[in-house]
């Protein structure tokens, strides 16, 4: 039996894996990362509009801090966020950017003058403030108050990632690449490392660690058409659900893109529209103004799929041989603009439309794009339930989201979190020893080894290929944009029906090592379980919050559902996880449950509700003199690693 | 988009080295073409349909994470944007990326070489004080045009087409290639980085660095994201001539 020992074991080297493992070394930790590919070809790379950090350098951003961020990110996750965590992001995310900047990521920064831009489909001129000259720039980004999406061009994913990989290169910490882990290694609720199939060999290695981080990303392809990198197969998730100890949040909250191109499914970034690209129906009609009046194309990244959604029903889509789509008008921000800051979108229609969106319209519709649910994490990023293991990033349910990410929230939380999850990460290695008995390493490495002796000897079976497929369309026809009770129930039996199936595998190339049917074989069930766990949560959850929207339950319902889907899956032989839910507590929000501003508001308020409303307002006037940080403090007091605390400094204002 | 359905035939190189008594040789796959039906769709198809054992890299399918280059047709590029219909008479075929440790059929070690450059290059910003910034405080400034010429050059994805087409890399194993020449212009360009002309000269400035580039420009015509390698490693070249 092949066993690797370290401190601190990192499962996926995108970049909230890269930022917890740096933390770790700096800590002096011994440090491992495992990645299915090079980690500079990880999926952050493709996050091209920026990351929301509320510098407030530009004067479109002028004004802008923590509170605003704070406020955006509560509001547009329906109020289904965890607003300790949604507080220590927006305090931390000033200085992972700044972090970033020493660490060589060459952010877009502010020039002096007057620009012309485009908002609101008119060419209007700003005028940038001498004293912010070649500070930290940002963009206008869906569902944000101000501009607050710094970027470099339309590559910023890519900029970050390649900064945090060279760094982690600098430090010296290995990165086993074309490594997957295939299940977790755990002892009396503790997690110990990972069974690990090398995709090369075909071997098998027990990595063995005190830390286990799960930062493997989303699980966008467990629909069959997704914005997302055919390695988001969530894997990570699925290895912790199978412990059946460690517990996954909110899977039914599956986040849809309003703009990938048709039929491909690759995005074109919300910058397209933050620059002032404009959304048009078959008519060439401008719609989204008629629905939101106030944000219109910049409303929230849920409320613009589903409002394009509706008027595609309508009949206004585009008819095309892949169904119908809409419009995305850029040519009115001009070729320079285009070229500069939204270059790789023009790549992608010259490559895959075999269009110049300089000139000509770009065919979209809303795709699947983002996972808020993942591994269910305390703020510290440790499972509330299985010790030792840790996530970070789309893989976690850190829960910042809540029911809908913010554009430009996702790389922000990626580093932020390995920010703070990583310093939680190497306090648990300095406080933890490594007690596991090889007997356990033994039992689940021979647990796996079986498991794929099994596949490479049973004759006949079914086709993982098949089955994959069969669940992706499941999830895209039942599990989408819109919900309805009838669709999730018989999602949810056809998926039972496939779980079973998924347990008859047989192979037709039946060598162990390098062999893509065997990758298959070994994830399909496992995706099969997750797509369980997000149509069974979808079937259970009556009520409209976010990017889950119910056709037959159109209201927010704060008073019956103002809580998280937790699920577990403890018996291996069930067709079905288990759901529990845990209440979020109204009397200790910093933002009680109110109205996100778009279309009617039909919640159905909790009756904490206006009790903390009151409760806020008594604070408030008890304490005149307070300033934004002490009433925080008195509002929402957060730990957050000591040495994140510090106030932020911004352009004419100081640490105020 | 043709509408028009016609059968492409791919060949494709067969070689698992995990596979005791394999042997390298082409195989022919027929596929029925689809619209908009690129290489990362066909490979798939192919897989799924045909013969579950090819083994190819993709991973964002989209151009920007430089997993799957191959040689298509003679050429290195991307194939995940490689449509079918660039090519009239339907014969496709493919050969895995020269230059790399090949992992089986297409696929090819990249990620191993890639790390190699990094360290080599050290492709990091080399400032004692990076580690000490005072990330509450204002950010250094930078000129907004350095930021934009940085980025230009950071543009790389690491696919490896520049290797794969150069032939000085050929005859010198250990040539560092236009991507490691790329990688140290960036960090040279950036005011961040305060290594000096000479510490740059001591990575490149021998037979295996950039005076040893015979200027065939292989780079220059197959790099996917057309980055301007020629300019670049003459202004490296002019810059180590003035070092000793």
């Amino acid at each position: 039996m092949k066993v690797i020992y370290t401190d601190s074991l990192v499962i996926g080297g995108g970049l909230a894996g890269l930022r917890v493992a740096i933390a770790s070394m700096q800590r002096g930790f011994d440090t491992i990362v495992l990645s299915l590919v090079p980690a500079k070809r990880s999926h952050s790379a493709a996050a091209q509009g920026g990351m929301q950090a509320s510098l407030g350098a530009c004067i479109k951003g002028d004004g802008d801090d923590e509170e605003i961020h704070f406020a955006d990110t509560v509001k547009g996750s329906d109020w289904g966020c965890d607003q300790d965590v949604a507080r220590m992001f927006v305090n931390t995310s000033p200085k992972a950017i700044r972090q970033l900047s020493a660490w060589g990521v060459p952010w877009s920064r502010v020039r002096r003058g007057d620009h012309e831009v485009v908002i609101n489909g008119k060419k209007v001129t700003i005028t940038e403030k001498d004293e912010a000259h070649g500070l930290i720039t940002a963009r206008d980004f869906g569902g944000t108050k101000k501009w607050r999406t710094c970027y470099t061009s339309d590559g910023a994913g890519h900029t970050m990632l390649y900064a945090m990989d060279n760094k982690a290169i600098q430090m010296g910490i290995p990165v086993h690449e074309r490594k997957e882990a295939i299940a977790l290694i755990h002892e009396d609720g503790v997690c110990y490392g990972a069974i690990v199939r090398d995709l090369i060999t075909g071997k098998l290695i027990a990595y063995v660690a005190k830390a286990t981080t799960i930062a493997t990303g989303g699980y966008g392809r467990l629909y069959a058409i997704s914005t997302n990198a055919v390695i988001s197969e969530g894997i990570g998730n699925a290895i912790a659900l199978e412990t059946g100890i460690a517990t996954l949040g909110n899977m039914e909250a599956v986040q849809f893109h309003p703009t990938a191109i048709v039929p491909v499914g690759i995005l074109t970034t919300e910058g397209c529209r933050g620059d002032g690209g404009l959304l048009l129906d078959k008519d060439g009609y401008r719609f989204m103004p008629d629905y939101e009046p106030d944000k219109k194309e910049l409303a929230s990244r849920d409320v613009v799929s589903r409002r394009m959604t509706e008027h595609m029903r309508k009949g206004k889509g585009i008819p095309s041989r892949y169904g119908d789509h809409l419009w995305l008008d850029i040519t009115l921000l001009g070729r320079k603009h285009i070229e500069k800051n939204l270059r790789e979108v023009k790549e992608i229609c010259e490559y895959f439309l075999g269009i110049d969106p300089v000139e000509e319209y770009i065919p979209v519709r809303p795709t699947q794009h983002y996972s808020m649910g993942g591994i269910r994490t305390k703020p510290t990023g440790e499972s509330p339930t299985l010790k030792g293991l840790f996530s970070a990033g789309e893989a976690a349910c850190w829960d910042m989201h809540g029911f809908n990410r913010l554009g430009g929230n996702s790389v922000a939380e990626t580093v932020v979190a390995g920010m703070i999850v990583g310093e939680y990460v190497a306090d648990y290695c300095s406080e933890n020893s490594l007690n596991v008995s090889t007997s356990t390493i033994q039992h689940f490495m021979k647990r796996e080894e079986k498991k794929i002796t099994d596949l490479l000897v049973r004759d006949f079976g079914e086709n993982p290929f098949k089955l994959k497929a069969q669940m992706q369309k499941i999830m895209m026809d039942k599990v989408g944009i819109f919900r309805n009770g009838e669709d999730l129930e018989q999602a949810v039996e056809e998926l039972k029906v496939l779980n079973q199936r998924a347990k008859r595998i047989a192979l037709r190339n039946r060598i162990s090592s390098s062999n893509p049917e065997l990758v298959e074989a070994i994830r399909v069930p496992k995706m099969i379980k997750l797509a369980q766990c997000v149509a069974y949560g979808a079937m259970l959850r009556t009520e409209s919050r976010g990017a889950h929207a119910r056709e037959d339950y159109l209201e927010r319902n704060d008073r019956d559902w103002l809580k998280r889907t937790l699920t577990t899956w403890k018996d291996d032989s069930a067709d079905l996880p288990q759901v529990t839910y845990e209440d979020l507590d109204v009397m200790k929000m910093e933002m009680p449950p109110g109205s996100r501003g778009y279309g009617v508001d039909n919640t159905v308020h909790h009756p904490d509700t206006p009790k903390r409303e009151q409760e806020i307002e008594d604070i408030k006037k008890a304490n005149p003199g307070a300033d934004r940080f002490e009433l925080q403090e008195l509002l929402n007091p957060i730990p957050i690693p000591e040495k994140f605390k510090g106030k932020n400094e911004r352009i004419g204002r100081g640490f105020k | 988009m043709s509408d028009q359905e016609r059968v492409l035939k791919f060949q494709i190189f067969r070689y698992n080295p995990q596979k005791q008594g394999d042997k390298p040789r082409m195989v022919t796959y027929e596929i029925t073409e689809a619209p908009g039906m690129t290489i990362f769709i066909a490979l798939n198809d192919i897989r799924e349909h045909q013969d579950p054992s090819l083994q190819f890299d993709f991973v964002c399918r989209a151009g920007i994470c430089g997993s799957c280059a191959m040689i298509v047709n003679g050429q290195p590029t991307l194939a995940c944007r490689t449509l079918t219909s660039n090519y009239e008479d339907g014969q496709i075929k493919l050969l895995p990326l020269p230059g790399f440790e090949l992992i089986g059929d297409l696929s090819v070690n990249t990620g191993k070489f890639m790390r190699a450059m990094s360290e080599r290059v050290e492709s990091w910003i080399h400032d004692a004080y990076a580690d000490e910034v005072n990330f509450e405080k204002l950010e250094e400034r930078m000129d907004p045009d350095v930021a934009d010429e940085i980025y230009e050059l950071e543009r790389c994805v690491e696919c490896g087409c520049c290797v794969s087409a150069c032939a000085t890399k050929r005859m010198r194993p250990d040539f560092l290639s236009a991507v490691g020449f790329m990688r140290l212009a960036r960090y040279a360009l950036d005011p961040r980085d305060k290594r000096s002309d000479e510490e740059f000269y001591e990575i490149i400035g021998d037979d295996d660095g950039v005076f040893g580039c015979m200027t065939l420009l292989g780079c220059e015509d197959y790099c996917p994201k057309d980055l301007p390698h020629q300019t670049q490693i003459a202004y490296l070249r002019r810059k180590m001539a003035f070092i000793r």
